[in-house]
């Protein structure tokens, strides 16, 4: 069996866990390191559940092994809310009815995040194709759109930005 | 689990790479973006018995200028072309066609030299690397090859590369100066692979005459292909929309696409013929524009 010791950061805290060289990162993050907030939807990078943040840029956690992770640092849907209180793209989601099951809101929160921090004023047009790689079963894209653009707006109107509440936040 | 086992290599340098897959050879497969390939392994359709990942190989990440080319590494991401500036000024078909590949999550990964490698006829890189001449620089136990991109895609998945060789970079011309272009693809949804995709260039003389031009198609054959004989009938011409419809006419002769579960052979005929002669009125805008 080919094992590595895969040492890395996930959500600001070191973590450090042999895995096979097999393990896609997201088996990784829910197995090894119980954080299963990030979701398993088809495991082949087509419907986004697994999306994270590798050194602050969006990735398929089902399309890259966790070894391949080694030394990175990676953001999760945990670590979105702080100290019990929603982050304000979650309260979006909330506010604006953005899920219905659930299985694919992981995903979705984490692709915004990475699209919010590149682009603050959004359009609806530049936040539907932003989210185009995420597939919701549920068909709840209406309210998602709404709830992000919302979010960008309220953000802005804070004078927040999506980094400031972000692991991590260096990064290119 | 979902891939099978492999046994896992991360080497620093291309040489380390070269003489892994000469030692390895068939048993081996680069990883790169594993855009591609990981799904691939996922399904267990690959049941590579060594997997090279060439992530740590530093020296690949180049986006270089280089005497009226571009030379792109082996691990330059296709995010980082879709914000180059240098591709900007120097090409920005290549941009255009970028932002139509998979989605951002995708492009963060995928790599333009795998997605060469891979040679999905589908896919906009070996249409781009056709239509702009592009080189391909090899690296094998032997040394390095330059393989022009018309020699190097052979069928479906299909390339020239000797499984002991690497990717190193691809040399692309940059487009003339002056000239419009343009990439149009459609497919099901956003992000998909295209059902066609149509990758154009043109130039003109001082008197409006058409001086050069490339015209490349994606998903409407075993590989990408250039459409020689639109080519010709713009060469020397006035661009006007009547010679462009008439291209675009003679555009599903050049092609030998097939029937699948997103559409017929018939439909990717008419598609490519329509997509040409948008590709074209769009590419001719935009003269002079860069």
């Amino acid at each position: 069996m080919d094992e590595r010791k895969i040492c890395l950061k996930v959500n600001g805290k070191q973590y450090e866990e042999m895995a096979e060289t097999r393990m896609t990162l997201v088996d990784f993050l829910r197995e090894k390191l119980g954080l299963t907030g990030t979701h398993i939807g088809c495991e082949h990078g087509v419907c986004g559940a697994c999306t994270v943040l590798l050194n602050g840029t969006a990735v398929r956690s089902c399309l890259m092994f966790a070894v391949q992770a080694d030394q990175a640092e990676i953001a999760t849907v945990e670590s979105l809310a702080v100290g019990g209180e929603l982050h304000p793209l979650q309260k979006s989601f909330w506010e604006h009815h953005a899920l219905q099951c659930g299985f694919c809101t992981p995903g979705f929160l984490m692709t915004a995040c990475a699209f919010l921090r590149e682009n603050h004023a959004p359009s609806e047009e530049e936040i539907r194709l932003a989210m185009s790689g995420n597939l919701c079963r549920c068909t709840g894209y209406e309210n998602i759109i709404k709830a992000i653009a919302a979010a960008s707006r309220v953000m802005q109107h804070q004078g927040m930005h999506m980094s400031d509440r972000l692991y991590p936040i260096s990064g290119k | 689990m979902k891939p099978a086992p492999f046994q896992y290599h991360d080497p620093r340098t291309v040489d380390e790479v070269v003489s892994l897959l000469g030692r390895l050879g068939g048993d081996a497969k680069i990883l790169a973006g594993g855009q591609s390939l990981v799904p691939l392994m996922n399904f267990r359709l690959a049941r590579p018995r060594h997997l090279v990942d060439i992530n740590k190989v530093s020296s690949l990440e180049h986006i270089r200028e280089e005497d009226h080319h571009l030379v792109i590494g082996a691990l330059a991401r296709q995010r980082m072309i879709e914000f180059s500036e240098l591709v900007h000024r120097k090409n920005p078909l290549l941009i255009e066609a970028c932002q139509q590949i998979g989605h951002p999550a995708i492009r963060n990964r995928g790599t333009v030299c795998g997605s060469l490698a891979h040679a999905d006829p589908a896919a906009e890189w070996p249409a781009l690397a056709l239509v702009m001449d592009a080189s391909l620089v090899l690296q094998g136990p032997e040394g390095q090859r330059r393989v022009p991109a018309s020699d190097f895609f052979v069928s479906y998945f299909t390339t020239c590369l000797d499984p002991r060789e690497l990717v190193v970079e691809v040399h692309v011309p940059d487009l003339p100066p002056g000239a419009g272009s343009c990439f149009l693809e459609v497919s099901r949804r956003h992000g998909d692979f295209a059902l066609v995709g149509a990758a154009v260039w043109l130039t003109v003389d001082p008197s409006g005459i058409c001086a050069d031009c490339g015209i490349a198609l994606a998903g409407v054959a075993a590989c990408a292909v250039r459409a020689r004989a639109a080519e010709q009938r713009l060469k020397g011409e006035r661009l006007t929309d009547s010679l462009f419809a008439e291209v675009a006419r003679g555009i599903p002769d050049e092609l030998d696409p097939t029937s699948d579960l997103h559409a017929s052979a018939d439909y990717r005929r008419i598609v490519a013929a329509e997509i040409v002669r948008r590709a074209l009125g769009i590419a001719r805008q935009r003269i002079g524009k860069i």
